[in-house]
């Protein structure tokens, strides 16, 4: 009985509150806390200070800060052209895009899955896989050499990983450099050209009101995050080491 | 006899236990003696007036609106990592002031200020570690407000631009942190700002390992992208002042600046989002 008329009240409650003092109050309590923690943590824990910087001596592994981890991590299937600038300068390019490439009026400041499931999807993805689980790999995982160790295996330097990789077109059989090249470049483009007008296809309708540039970047960028998931299988899976080789650059 | 006081019995005093009497005599004792009264000239009357000037003639508080939405209190909206982010930021420059008295960003004296810091300096090791931490757990809670603002559809219109500034303070937290990790000037600093900076070697047209730096004249490893973050072709004493001044005065004057803008933005866009 007592439960209805709680609900009612609640109900009657104006939708705006005073700030003072019911967010100074929240603000103040949570402000202690943070600063309790904070406090604790730095007394029991000390910052890290190992021997002084010598230029002579290279450590293995040499780590980038942690939370760089998830790029040193994509620095074994990129060149650094695009695993150390083009990446980075595209995912910080691509989320200052997504407030004007996402039209969808839906689920604008509450949560909702339903209502946005793409969105929600690809960021996730894009932020618990590609940035945190590769951080986590990178700082647990990657051992001597860039190599991959288990927790419980010792961080053997010595370790030798067999490097069989090899380029896409060899491995379909194309031997002469220049014909390598088209291939792979055929390969590149035809995969944002193909994936590009697949969505233009299936979004027809939706030109008109979304606009061209928008979904061309919207997918584009897409793309660009799907490929780099691509590059990772191959090279997991099957050794494929460069997908497009050319005289300046390799994708 | 009349004027003898009467001696509570037990059953008198859990009443004004229970129904609070017994707070507001005491509260009246105090506010009412001579200490207080002399100290403190009026009293506080929780009125609606007295709470919307509590936030509107406060000049740290008025950077709140008097009024926000109910549902702007709830922590499950929130999650409140906007705040804290802030206030990590607040306690790393204060920490970070006090480091900057006894550091010197110079190849010689950089590494053994740390160590005079720490084993020298009271509470040294304590500011010392205040600083790193925040700044470690700045950059997660930054990451975590940005995903819940995410969730929420917070960027959606009128908020797109308030978003991207925060793209920009999510860059600038990253470097100002990993400006900072160079400081300490031992090999956890040094070697992993190599592997940070040498990246820039691959820069498209602009550093010597790049694609296409061959039709670009003059770059070379000392003169390229990274030599002009570093001052130099490697991690040494000149990258140090380079990135201390970047870490103590240019960037978080930036960010400072760019946090004004966001915190504005979020009033003149109507507050923090919300069910329509």
């Amino acid at each position: 009985m007592a439960f209805p008329a709680k609900k009612k009240a609640a109900q009657e409650l104006p939708e705006k509150v005073h700030v003072w003092p019911y967010l100074v109050r929240l603000e103040f309590l949570c402000a202690i806390i943070v600063i309790l923690v904070l406090t604790v943590w730095s007394i029991v824990i000390d910052a890290p200070l190992e021997e002084a910087a010598n230029p002579t001596k290279t450590p293995n592994p040499s780590k980038a800060p942690w939370y760089f981890l998830g790029l040193q991590d994509i620095l074994v299937y990129f060149d650094p052209w695009f695993a150390g600038v083009i990446a980075p300068t595209l995912i910080i390019v691509g989320l200052m895009l997504i407030p004007y490439l996402d039209v969808n009026p839906k689920g604008n400041g509450y949560y909702t899955f339903s209502e946005r499931k793409t969105a929600i999807c690809v960021y996730t993805f894009g932020f618990l896989v590609l940035w945190i689980a590769l951080i986590i790999m990178g700082v647990f995982l990657r051992g001597p050499g860039w190599n991959l160790f288990m927790p419980w295996q010792y961080w053997d330097p010595h370790k030798v990983v067999a490097l069989v990789n090899v380029d896409l077109p060899y491995a379909f059989g194309i031997r002469t450099y220049l014909n390598a090249s088209i291939f792979g470049g055929a390969v590149v483009l035809g995969y944002f050209g193909l994936g590009t007008a697949v969505y233009f296809f299936m979004e027809r309708k939706a030109i008109k009101n979304v606009g061209f540039l928008r979904m061309f970047l919207k997918i584009n960028l897409f793309l660009i995050m799907i490929g780099i998931v691509i590059k990772i299988t191959l090279r997991l899976a099957f050794n494929i080491k460069y997908i497009w080789v050319t005289p300046w650059f390799n994708i | 006899m009349a004027n003898k006081s009467k001696i509570p019995n037990i059953a008198e005093i859990m009443e004004s236990i229970k129904s609070g009497k017994i707070w507001k005599d005491f509260t009246k004792q105090v506010t009412e003696s001579q200490i207080w009264t002399s100290s403190f000239r009026h009293g506080y009357a929780d009125t609606p007036r007295n709470r919307v000037l509590q936030i509107a003639s406060n000049v740290w508080l008025h950077l709140h609106p008097v009024k926000i939405h109910r549902h702007a209190l709830r922590i499950k909206f929130t999650w409140c990592m906007g705040g804290i982010t802030f206030l990590l930021f607040l306690s790393t420059v204060v920490t970070g002031v006090i480091l900057m008295f006894y550091y010197r960003p110079v190849g010689e004296y950089a590494y053994f200020d740390m160590k005079y810091l720490q084993y020298d300096v009271p509470f040294g090791m304590l500011m010392r570690n205040m600083h790193r931490w925040a700044a470690h757990a700045m950059v997660i809670t930054v990451w975590l407000h940005m995903f819940r603002v995410f969730l929420t559809g917070s960027y959606k219109p009128p908020r797109e631009f308030n978003w991207v500034i925060g793209v920009f303070l999510v860059t600038f937290t990253l470097l100002l942190s990993f400006t900072g990790y160079l400081l300490p000037w031992d090999q956890l600093a040094m070697w992993a700002v190599t592997v940070g900076t040498n990246m820039a070697r691959g820069t498209p047209f602009l550093g010597h390992e790049g694609p296409f730096q061959e039709f670009v004249p003059l770059i070379s490893a000392r003169y390229d992208m990274r030599s002009a973050l570093l001052g130099g072709s490697l991690v040494g004493p000149p990258a140090l002042l380079r990135f201390y001044v970047l870490h103590c005065i240019f960037i978080p004057l930036v960010a400072g600046a760019l946090m004004i803008v966001h915190f504005w933005r979020i009033r003149k866009d109507g507050g923090i989002s919300g069910p329509l």
